[in-house]
This record gives structure tokens, sequence and C-alpha cells, in this order.
């Protein structure tokens, strides 16, 4: 590729012609300051706070959007772009909330960081402030647009990235706010509920809903056994609140942290992601064998099925009729566990640590109480885990590393590789292979699946069968699948869809900032999750051996079907009209 | 407004053909809406699905698109579309409370529709009539040199 040399603050950099001057400045080792920016999804010069100098120019440039060019000389620090930035920013500060001491986002508000990197120690404009009210309709999303910026990058990932579009700017100027067609709540939007939006907003315009206070109260009520799942890719990404490089597997920490919250056992979600390799890699098995319905597609990631209901219901018969590990982890909780504790399930609070805001709503789902309870009573992101453990005063990088509580918490690598795309499809095929052929497998590892990589797919031999499979992350990709299974161009056995990019490990409740590269850290600390584990494939698991000679049976029996798998619901892709 | 049911039926069977010719075409949007709002004299949120449905448009851009551009109305219009100036000079010679008095004698607000359905009122920013102002236009018709007290006297003329 053809490269250009220009000049930036008396440095000479040397870079492709297709750059901007952000990228050149970035290679020069110089921060520009940005706001709306975001990498490949949104670059759109709107917010200014990236303007350059650039000599022969009429006007201050935005640095993320401007191509460079040769002998180009650019200014990132002269008097008129500090001033103009420092403009630009007091402006954005003049209709803006100022509760940032009691902010969810206080301290890691992009907001808060400009205003301190500009050093801005007072704003000379008092605005109208819009006084728009909090959307707290959904279970999962609060939307709090007092705190918006309008730096659309909201929008620009759920179009581009989840090609979902649930929120737009609407009306014009003072009045612009984000929100779903007709102004409605958040609620009656075809929205997957996955919180991309609340990793990528900039300041707590968009964040998830916190429950923090009701598993304290919980925690608190002495009348109350409150237990605790987490989910596989909460254990490489909660360290990162605490300092820890992201991709740091902090599994026996975290456990450890739980318990000194007081969670009176600590189980681990992994334990039912191996349980639904077993139901659901038999479901599968018995679709190829008796003509059932092909490509079967994985049913873990709840904002993924939130999506296929609004957008695709029509191909819901693909989809395992396997609960969610968290919804079977719940089930399970109130039914075996009860029973071998010897506790009254009324008196147990099931809690779970997800990277995940749609599984919000998925624990509010009215068929999700199969235990004659529901399920699961508090889901906890990621973020907010962290947030109870800075509460609780926990030295978190000092505390020694516990196991997990038995019977939950005896699990395999094939469990924890669910945290990133490609993982269920992975622990399906070395159990289907060893099941299905009696042989052990040669190298388990089968990389094909693995990967940031938008769309898989992979010919696995089983048995005399070319196994095909396809794995998708992100919705936008889950699209271009589900296209071609209905035009009739997808000849797959077996599908995995992961709502979010990257999967899990990317999830809408995970530590802010989750950019690719960061979760592509998360990704290398499940795979090596996965190779510390003793036990590497679902169906050697002793625990869920146990578990269906004493209370399920078997794969798909009765007691399986009753709680352990469930039914879809299609919804309109559109809400109701006023008339 | 007084579209009886049949007219209503053929006004959507004529934006079923609109909407077949664009099938798919992103880029036609605006094109659509002016289109349907000809027909309509608005954008019904009804109107407003069939048109994000047909062109493959997320429905919150459409909705984006109509409230972000003036032209666009998601309320019915009245048989006579009041537009009063609030132009700069306009403004200086007294817009402001002949706006004040036209909103009282209608009993609505800008930007609404009496509920009979026979005004609906909006405020725009110019007409290009400024050495004439405070003007306001009625449907067609211009009205110059407005005084609060000459509004009923204008408005009487429109039955």
């Amino acid at each position: 590729m053809a490269t250009v040399t220009l000049t930036i603050d008396n440095q000479k950099v040397e870079i492709e012609e297709s750059a901007t001057i952000l990228d050149a400045a970035k290679k020069a080792g110089i921060k520009i300051p940005t706001l709306c920016y975001l990498e490949d999804i949104n670059e759109i010069g709107a917010c200014r706070v990236c303007v350059v100098e650039v000599r022969g120019a009429k006007a201050l440039q935005a640095a993320c959007v401007a191509p460079v060019a040769n002998g180009m000389i650019v200014s990132t620090n002269s008097p008129a772009v500090r001033s103009s930035r420092r403009l630009t920013v007091e402006l954005l500060l003049s209709n803006h909330p100022t509760d940032c001491l009691v902010c969810p986002r206080n301290l890691n508000c992009e907001l808060q960081a400009l205003a301190e990197n500009l050093g801005i120690r007072e704003v000379r404009f008092e605005g109208a402030k819009p006084s728009w009210p909090v959307d707290e309709s959904t279970p999962s999303i609060v939307r709090n647009p007092a705190k918006c910026v309008l730096c659309r990058r909201c929008v620009a990932v759920c179009e581009k990235v989840q090609g979902v579009k649930a929120i737009a700017p609407i009306e014009r100027g003072f009045d612009t706010v984000i929100a779903p067609a007709f102004g409605h709540e958040m609620i009656d939007a075809a929205c997957a509920l996955c919180g991309q939006c609340t990793l990528v907003c900039p300041t707590a315009a968009l964040t998830e809903h916190d429950s923090t206070a009701q598993t304290w109260a919980a925690l608190a009520d002495p009348k109350k056994h409150v237990i605790v799942q987490t989910a596989p890719a909460t254990r490489v990404a909660v360290g990162e609140m605490f300092g820890y490089e992201p991709g740091t597997i902090v599994t026996g920490k975290m456990v450890a942290a739980l318990r000194r919250l007081g969670f009176d056992r600590v189980f681990d979600t992994d334990f039912t992601a191996d349980l639904t390799i077993m139901e659901e890699g038999t479901e599968l098995l018995e679709r190829v064998s008796h003509g059932g319905v092909l490509p079967m597609i994985t049913s873990c990631s709840p904002g993924w099925i939130k999506f296929i209901e609004h957008y695709y219901p029509h191909l819901l018969p693909h989809l395992s009729t396997c609960k969610s590990p968290q919804q079977m982890f719940g089930a399970l909780a109130k039914t075996y566990y009860a029973e071998k504790a010897g506790i009254n399930p009324k008196d147990i609070v099931s809690v779970s640590i997800m990277p995940c805001t749609a599984k919000k709503f998925e624990l509010t789902r009215p068929e999700m109480e199969d235990s004659g309870f529901r399920d699961v009573d508090i889901v906890l992101t990621t973020r907010e885990l962290g947030r109870m453990f800075k509460q609780a005063g926990l030295d978190f990088t000092n505390l020694p590393e516990e196991p997990y509580d038995d019977p939950f918490g005896i699990t395999t690598g094939a469990a924890v590789i669910f945290g990133a795309t490609g993982g269920v499809m992975e622990a399906a095929l070395r159990t289907a292979y060893e099941v299905k052929t009696g042989k052990t497998l040669g190298n388990i590892n089968f990389t094909g699946v693995r990967g940031l990589e938008g769309v898989k797919e992979a010919t696995v031999p089983v048995d005399g069968i070319d196994v095909k499979v396809a794995v998708a992350h992100g919705l936008g990709n889950a699209r271009k699948l589900l296209d071609k299974l209905a035009a009739g161009q997808a000849d797959h056995h077996f599908i995995e869809i992961m709502c979010c990019p990257g999967g899990c490990i990317g999830g809408g409740g995970q530590p802010i900032p989750t950019n690719t590269e960061i979760r592509q850290k998360r990704i290398n600390g499940i795979y090596a999750a996965d190779e510390r584990m003793a036990i590497r494939k679902s169906h050697e698991n002793p625990a869920v051996q146990a578990l269906y000679k004493e209370f399920l049976g078997q794969p798909l029996g009765h007691k399986s079907h009753e709680l352990l798998h469930t039914h879809y619901t299609p919804r309109g892709k559109y809400p109701k009209t006023d008339k | 407004m007084s579209l009886t049911c049949d007219c209503l039926d053929a006004k959507y069977q004529e934006l079923d053909q609109i909407l077949n010719q664009y099938n798919g075409q992103k880029e036609a949007l605006i094109t659509v809406l002016h289109k349907a709002q000809e027909l309509f004299g608005y954008l019904p949120q009804d109107v407003q699905i069939k048109a994000a449905d047909a062109l493959s448009v997320p429905l919150s851009e459409v909705y984006g698109v109509i409230t972000f551009y003036a032209l666009f109305s998601t309320k019915p219009k009245g048989k006579y579309k009041i537009a009063a100036c609030k132009g700069t000079a306009c403004y200086v010679r007294g817009s402001e409370r002949v706006l004040e008095r036209i909103q009282k004698e209608l009993g609505v607000k800008a930007g609404d529709t009496t509920p009979d359905a026979k005004f609906s009122l909006e405020v725009v920013r110019c007409l290009g009539a400024c050495g004439l102002g405070p003007v306001m236009m009625v449907n067609d018709d211009v009205h110059a040199r407005l005084k609060p007290d000459k509004i009923p006297g204008v408005l009487s003329r429109y039955q």
C-alpha cells in the first residue's frame, strides 16, 4: 500500500495513504482526545473534540475523519486547537447534569475525563437543560437522555454491528433525543436488550438496570439462603475493574469475594453449561436421526433469542428447546439443590453474575418458573458485581483463590469456553464426536470455530457423517446466516449464534471499555482457562453424571423436559400504533 | 377529519402502489414519505410502519427523518393551514403577540390542529414578506401587517 509522510507536532510520520490524521497521531504517540469517535463503527466527525490545525486549511479539521496527505503539517496542540476543544466541551457541559459524584459512570465517564484532560475548571455557559424522563421500562437497560451528548455511538453500534437500530436520533436541534421510534419507551421497541449501547455510551445516558440494592437486601435477610452462579465470561473480565490486564483469569478471587459479600453458596454456571451440552447434543442427534428441523441453532444467548423472536419468528423451530445455562441452573437450584440441601425453595434467592443485560430480561420471562418459583431471582452484570466488591471494601487483588461449592462447582473446560464465540460449538463437537463414535479425540481443540471472524464455518467428520457447522457472533452477522437459512441456502446441521460481538466476553454487561482488542484478550483468557481444567469434555463431568443418575434420569428425559427445556414467543417487529 | 372509510381505503390502496414501486429501496425514503404525506395530509404511525417495512428501513430511522424535517407532520392537518411567521423581521414587529392571539382564538398550541379539524397552526421562520410583517399565511392567502386584534376577523373568513 502506498504511504505518505506528514509532520505532526514537528515529528515526521509515515503512514498508509488511507489513514486519518487521528491514526497518524496515534502512530506518533500523540493522543488526540475524541468523543463521538468509535473505531470502525462511528466515524462521523460530529463532536469536534478531536480538531487539529492543518497548515493551509481554512478551518480546524476533525482528526478522526480528516485524511492524511503527503507533506501535511499538523499541529494537535496549538492555542487555537486547545481553545476550540475547550469551547466544545464547555458547551457540552453547559446542558449536562453536574451530578457526577452520584452518577453511575462517576470515574469511568469519557465526558468527565475530557473535562479533566482539557483542564476545564469552569464552565462559562449556563445552558437550558432538557428535562427528559428517565426510561426504566425494561429490566435490562436504563435510558437517561438528560446525560446524552448526542455522539450517536449507541445508534451506530445498534445499526452497524447488531443490525437492529432500535434507537435513532429523533427531532432536531435542541429537542434532539436518542430514542425508539415514535419516542416510545425501550420496552415498546424491537430491541434485543443486548446492552451494546451501554458499552459504547461515553456517559450514563445508557446504563444497565442496577440490581445491587436488591442483592444487598437479600444478602442482609437472615431468613434467605442466597446462592450465586457465575457465567464463564465473568471470570476473565471482572479483574479489569481492579487493575488487572483484560483477560486475566480471576476465578478463585471472584469466588472468594462472593463469599465475603455473604453468599451462602457460590456455584458456577459452567456446571449447567456442561449440562446444556448433554441436553443440546442429545437433541441434535435426535433431530439428525429422526428428521427433525435442521439446522438446529443454539439458544444460550437471551439477546439472540429476543432478536429472532422479533425479526425472524418463522425460524423459531430451528432453535434448540434448551434453556440457557443460567435458566437451567435456576430451575435446578430450586428443585434438585433445594432437595439435596434440605432447604425450602421459597427461602432460596438465586442470583446470577452475567456479562449480559439481556439476562435481566430473560429471568422475567413468564415461562421461567418451572421449579414452581421464579427460577432466577436477580441478575447482576459483571459491572455491578465489580461495584459491589468495591462497596464492600474488598481488597480484591489480595484475596486468596477459593474453589466453588459442590455440587454445582464441578465443571469442565468445555463449559468455560461457552464464554467465547465458537465455544458452545466446540464443546458440543468434543462431546458429540466421542459419544457418537465411542472413540477418544486425539486433538480436542477445534480451532476452526474460534476467533473474531464474523461468520465461521467448518465441516467435522463424525462417524461417517460430515457434520456441517456454522458460528456467528453479533446480530449483524447472525442476520447474514439467517438470511441464507431463510433462502434455503444453509445446509448446516448445527449453528451457534451469540448476540454480542466476540460472544459473551464482549457482552453488554461487561466492564467498560470493551473493544476489539480487549475482546481478543478476554478470548485468550477463556481458552487459557480451558487448558487449565483437569476435565475438558462435558460428558466427563462427574457431577453432571451424578445429576442424571440421582435426579434427571437421562438427557431429554421427562424431568429434563420439565425443567431444562422451554418454548419461544413470536414478537412483532413494530410497536402498536396510536390508532 | 372528514374522511370517510371508503376514502381511507382508497388512500391505503394508493399507498400500497407507491410502496410497491419503491420496494426495498432505502434511498427512496424521503420521496416515499412526501408521496404518502400528499396522500394522507400527514404521516400516521401505521403509514410510517408500512413505509419502513416496504423499504427495509428501521422504523426508528423513518421516524427520525420525519421528525427532523419540518415539512413532515405526524399530526393531521386542518382544512386551513395557518403558517404564522416568527422570523426576525416579524418578530421585532410583534409577531409573538399575534401568535399568542391566534393560539387563544383557536384554543390550540403551535404544531396542533383544532378538534374540529378546521385549523392547524404552524410557526415558520420567514415567509419572504418581511416588509409586510407581521405576516401569516392561511393556505395560500397572505395576511399582512397583523395586529392581535385583527386575528378574529381574519379567522372568521375561513369557515
